[in-house]
């Protein structure tokens, strides 16, 4: 059986693209990295992938806000393919800067291509930028290919800009499958376990389908056990927590 | 222009107001009740109110976290600023703005971005200047204004007019002119000849330009090559004769290019290799530190892409130097940045710049000394992976084309190297508007990405970063061996009033300058332009061995390689070097430390920097083993370990050692300390010490003072000495000796200060050991030997004392030690290992036991001393050399025993479930008892910003 292809989206700024190939590597799909361009000019084509990864960075240097430019260049560029990609089966995953994007091109939380986008990651409530690892819970009751199976996590995040914020009227229907918890698995605990001040303590989204699917934290960065902070403490595990993400979502192609 | 404000929405909590009120607050400034800040763009006065409403909704605002004004937001407040960059200075984000709107069907002409502040409160009219002076307007940059900004002029178009300089004509009013440019008599002397003689003309403005370039001690480092008087004999090159030597002397198999490229290049795996520089980044950083600390880091991942055929950077390392941040006002010298204001500056350059290149910032320090208010020192580090076959420097062929790749060339940094040169004053911040270059890491990020693809496909042959000097030293260097002609006019530019010399000597960042073969040109520009970077031909190579540069066909310079390269004349300097005199405390012994410890916990220099270390990017790329804090208390690392090829288990361990205390005392020493403290660090991780790399950086006052210059040479010869010792060789090394402040005719010279950045290995990432505490009932060994060394303590310091006794270094001990400790790891026998360097045995045995939430139980009494120490406090603070404590589980140490037979060692302590540092001294009486979480909480408080 031929290997499931995974367009691992480069942009001016992205820098998550060696991780996020490795972790679709090891997951046993086959990751190709492709600049934006390769996309809007018709160089490649969308379809001949099963999976587009949006990986972390800061796309045009987060000029007017995170993720900004590029979802611009997404929607303008690709809106209809994106949208067809997507009901077609595609998967769509999208990690910090991969978030930023997908959430301004409006994909997440979806339906796409609403008029204007009701939800979005801002500042965080820190002020700053912070690099540390944090806990997650996942909520099983939220369909979402990627976190299939899943109940905790540790990982690292990375970013200036994730808090999680909506209008009130869409608040009810986001469906986040990840919640950032403290050691006891607590969904409502404050910073710094709430790293940015996330709305509900939410830390990644999914849509409808179950197929689209964000998160600020960083799971290809950790696949591998030695990636874990304190593996030499004997904690930690081979393969890493994030790893069944990737696996999650190479099976569910492959299982179709 | 029409403005357009973006608010955040009332209801929202404005954290960049809150961050400036804290900031004013500490200024210190009462009497501010809220600041609110907002965005600024100018559009063009034609643009049609439906595009500016289109935009603001589309582009400029979050519609649901923002606000969007068009024209001025109505306030009552009584403070408020609008502020915008000077006409001369681009922001990167214009460009990227446009692209936007251009995107959405709309196309500016023009753009421009500024800040609003609205400050409420009660605030006298001096508060407020003091508010803008020091915190909303840095003068190089940006100001504030009261009317609305006009476009920016970008119709004026530099006139060719060829300047001669008659230098040979020159009355000696003219002619110390000239001298200003950066030459010295004997340098100044050796251009006349060479025009008059050779050349039988004057030269242009740019000839002058480029030899001031080229010859500048940034460039050539002229004090290290210089003949130096010292104690009756005579140093021919104290570089060859000390740091080179070692080198040379050392002759390691491993070590692939040693100071002749942009980086040094050492063995990694079989099939790769990596490259490791660290320089300094000084005078910019103390007038400008955001953009000085960045272009620092910017500056140093280039020379990794100039390395061999480029290496792509792995893992970058800081080491900053700031003045005290609790330096009051009054007591600032005059003209100077205040050390805290500094410090955020840096740290937010290096945060912002080395994130967006998605480098990780593994490793570093930060060093607090007065004297380094004025004058701060920013050490940056980068580190590259290459495979092998790009190793070797490349070589350009005659017809190859010169192509220049990255950011366009402004007016931003002329003049930066003679600048880096000489020592600052009050006044430069005013005078060196155009020296502070700016920024823009996206445009290097998507440098780095189409370089690394270029080089693969082999479409160059050669390749240097644009650094110090431009162009001109970029290309004047290249074109050594062959000669070169470059056409001026084809340079992609950002201002297009830049002469030609001003071209030529511009330092904007973010260029790379290749040597390309003709066949490949077209490759080459199609791969950039794929991915949006500006790339253009602007000469070529030949071989005439002459520096020919052309504007519009006119030439402008035409000078002979061998004399721009080989006509300096070298220096001859005298040093001296007398011991200064300093007295040790008389102080009372106390029968508990627990104050002292705390104390010394919360010192600048031994605090956490999490406040720093949390906002760079530590983990991108995946690579990062041993991070920069250790364990489930996050203890303090002592050094980083990188996995650069994800699935291979090979890791490189990068460690600094620095320690301007030592060098108060003597130098020599200062510099022995440096080195064993990096490499011990290490070994400490479990890098290999037999095959350690390092990198030296001295930062000194004016070497023009023999003082001084005496205080370099015992730095060098200890480099020497103990590279020899260790078998460390130097692969790379920088200076700079300039780094005074003159502020009414008062001098202060900061602290002389060695950097060795050290580079080792560890064959299995797995088997890293880290600071951190691991299980109860373990033992606790003390390896190395401790003496009554308490010169340049931090124990002492706090007691506002410098003292006489220096640590000194016994390397071949050290180093016995350091193999033992490896094979020790190597069986997995260690369970965790922490060095001892600032606040000694005390400050060590408190950070493993917070790191890892477990206590430890102490004795003094068999710690292994030279000689009897009498005093409690100097076993518990000396910061002698050579020392680590090591855990050990109780079923190994059998066998942990039998590896370190005839060393000093010996097991002090146990490793308790509660999470207190106990501590008896050697008459069994309870000295120290402290709980963990006061330990960590004294060293976390002092920087927690």
């Amino acid at each position: 059986m031929s290997k499931v292809k995974v367009l691992v989206l480069r942009t001016p700024g992205t820098n998550c693209d060696y991780e996020m190939e490795h972790a679709f590597d090891l997951a046993g799909a086959m990751p190709v990295s492709m600049h934006i361009n390769r996309l809007l000019d018709g160089s490649i084509n969308l379809f001949d992938y099963r999976v587009l990864a949006v990986p972390g960075g800061f796309s045009y240097g987060d000029d007017l806000g995170a993720g900004k430019i590029a979802a611009n260049e997404l929607r303008i560029g690709l809106g209809d393919k994106l949208c067809r990609f997507i009901e077609e089966g595609g998967l769509a995953f999208g990690v910090c800067n991969g978030f930023q994007i997908l959430i301004k091109t409006g994909i997440l939380p979806g339906p796409y291509m609403t008029t204007r986008p009701q939800v979005t990651l801002t500042n965080n409530d820190s002020g700053k930028f912070e690099c540390r690892w944090i806990n997650l819970k996942v909520d099983p009751a939220v369909n979402c290919v990627f976190t299939k199976g899943l109940s905790r996590l540790n990982l690292p995040i990375a970013h200036g800009e994730g808090k999680i914020m909506c209008e009130e009227n869409v608040a009810s229907s986001l469906k986040a499958p990840l919640y950032y918890c403290d050691e006891n698995g607590n969904t409502t605990a404050p910073y710094p376990y709430n790293p940015n001040g996330s709305f509900r303590n939410m830390a990644g989204l999914t849509d409808n389908s179950g197929r689209v699917f964000a998160l600020m934290p960083h799971p290809e960065r950790y696949v591998i056990r030695s990636q874990h902070p304190s593996f030499t403490a004997g904690n930690g595990q081979q393969p890493g927590e994030g790893f069944k993400i990737f696996e999650n979502a190479v099976s569910w192609v492959k299982d179709l | 222009m029409l403005r357009v404000e973006v608010w955040l929405k009332d209801n929202l909590t404005d954290y960049r107001g809150q961050g400036l009120l804290k900031d004013i607050t500490d200024l210190p400034v009462n009497g501010a009740t809220t600041v609110r800040v907002a965005d600024i763009y100018w559009l063009p006065q034609d643009t049609t109110f439906k595009n500016i409403e289109f935009l603001g909704q589309e582009l400029f605002s979050d519609p649901v976290t923002q606000q969007f004004y068009i024209g001025k937001r109505k306030f009552q407040a009584n403070q408020d600023f609008t502020v915008t960059n000077r006409d001369s200075v681009s922001d990167p984000s214009e460009e990227n703005i446009k692209k936007a709107a251009k995107d959405l069907g709309v196309n500016l002409s023009n753009i421009r971005i500024g800040k609003r502040y609205v400050i409420e409160g009660k605030l006298s009219s001096r508060d407020s200047q003091n508010i803008v002076s020091r915190l909303l307007v840095n003068p190089v940059l940006n100001k504030v204004i009261m009317e609305e900004p006009s476009e920016k002029n970008t119709a004026n178009v530099y006139q060719f007019n060829l300047v001669t300089v008659p230098l040979l004509q020159a009355d000696e009013k003219h002619k110390a002119e000239i001298k200003k440019l950066g030459f010295n008599d004997a340098e100044f002397e050796a251009i006349t000849d060479y025009f008059q003689n050779t050349e039988k003309r004057n030269p242009t403005d740019a000839e002058l330009e480029t030899l001031a370039q080229t010859w500048s001690e940034h460039c050539v480092h002229k004090t290290f090559k210089a003949e130096i008087e010292y104690e009756g004999q005579i140093i021919d090159s104290l570089f060859k004769e000390t740091i080179y030597k070692a080198t040379k002397d050392l002759n390691c198999d491993w070590c692939l290019s040693v100071f002749k490229d942009n980086a040094g290049v050492v063995k990694f795996t079989d099939d790769y290799a990596v490259s490791f520089k660290a320089e300094t980044h000084n005078h910019p950083s103390a007038i400008e530190p955001y953009g000085g600390a960045a272009t620092g880091i910017g500056g140093c991942v280039r020379d990794i892409l100039g390395t061999g055929l480029s290496g792509k950077p792995i893992a970058n390392t800081d080491i900053f130097c700031f003045g005290m941040p609790d330096t009051k006002y009054k007591d600032l010298p005059k003209g100077a940045l205040h050390p805290r204001r500094i410090m955020k500056g840096v740290k937010s350059g290096v945060a912002d710049y080395g994130n967006r290149l998605g480098i990780p910032t593994v490793n570093g320090a930060i060093c607090f000394d007065e004297r380094f208010a004025g004058n701060p020192l920013v050490f940056c580090g980068s580190i590259g992976l290459m495979p092998n076959w790009a190793v070797p420097m490349g070589q350009q062929n005659t017809g190859d084309k010169v192509i220049v790749i990255g950011g366009h060339t402004g007016r931003d940094g002329i003049h930066g190297v003679t600048f880096s040169s000489v020592e600052l004053t009050d006044k430069s911040g005013e005078d060196s508007i155009s020296a502070v270059q700016v920024g823009n890491a996206i445009v290097e990020k998507k440098v780095i990405d189409v370089l690394m693809q270029a080089r693969d496909k082999k479409l160059f042959n050669r390749i240097t970063d644009c650094g110090g000097g431009g162009f001109s030293s970029a290309i004047g260097e290249m074109g050594e061996e062959t000669g070169v002609k470059v056409y001026l006019e084809q340079a992609p530019l950002k201002d297009t009033s830049l002469s030609y010399y001003e071209i030529w000597v511009s330092e904007s960042q973010e260029r790379m300058i290749l040597s390309v073969p003709p066949q490949n040109v077209e490759a080459l520009l199609a791969l950039c332009a794929s991915e949006n970077v500006e790339a253009a031909v602007i000469g070529e190579f030949d071989n005439n061995k002459r520096l020919q540069l052309f504007y519009q066909g006119n030439k402008v310079a035409d000078l002979d390689m061998g004399f721009l390269h080989g006509g300096l004349p070298r220096r001859q300097l005298k040093a001296t070097w007398s011991k200064p005199v300093h007295t040790d405390p008389l102080l009372s012994q106390k029968n508990n430390y627990n104050e002292d410890l705390l104390t010394v916990l919360s010192a600048y220099n031994v605090c956490s920097k999490e406040w720093v270390i949390r906002q760079y990017d530590h983990e991108v790329q995946g690579g990062s083993v041993i991070k920069p804090f250790s364990g489930c208390g996050q203890g303090p690392s002592d050094s980083a370990v990188v996995r650069p090829l994800l699935d291979r288990k090979e890791a490189i361990v990068v460690a600094n050692g620095i320690n301007t205390k030592f060098g108060d005392i003597d130098p020599y020493w200062m510099a022995a300390s440096c080195i064993d403290e990096a490499i011990r660090q290490v070994v400490a991780t479990g890098g290999d010490v037999k095959r350690v790399a390092l990198l030296d950086n001295f930062s000194w006052g004016s070497t023009d003072k023999q003082e001084n210059l005496g205080a370099l040479v015992r730095a060098a010869r200890a480099c020497h000495d103990m590279a020899v010792f260790y078998k460390t060789p130097y692969i790379s090394g920088k200076d700079s000796l300039n780094n005074e402040f003159t502020v009414d005719g008062q001098n202060i010279s900061i602290p002389h200060t060695l950097l060795i950045s050290a580079l080792g290995f560890i064959a299995d990432s797995d088997k890293a050991v880290t600071t951190d505490l691991k299980k109860a009932g373990n033992v606790i060994y003390i390896v190395g030997v401790t003496k009554d060394e308490m010169g340049g303590s931090e124990y002492y310091r706090s007691k506002g004392y410098i003292g006489t006794a220096v640590p000194q270094v016994n390397a071949q001990l050290n180093r016995s030690i350091y193999l033992a400790l490896n094979k020790a790891m190597e069986k997995s026998l260690i369970e965790s290992c922490h060095d001892l360097s600032e606040g000694g045995l005390a400050v060590a045995a408190a950070e493993m036991c917070f790191a890892g939430n477990l206590g430890m139980d102490m004795d003094l009494e068999n710690v292994i001393t030279d000689s009897y120490i009498g005093r409690d406090d100097t076993v518990l603070f000396s910061e002698s050399n050579g020392r680590l404590l090591v855990e050990v589980a109780p079923h190994n140490t059998e066998e942990f025993e039998k590896l370190m037979i005839s060393k000093p060692y010996y097991p002090i302590a146990i490793v308790t479930e509660e999470p207190y540092l106990t501590i008896n001294n050697m008459h069994g009486q309870e000295i120290i008892k402290l709980a963990n979480a006061e330990m960590k909480e004294a060293w976390q408080r002092t920087l927690r910003w």
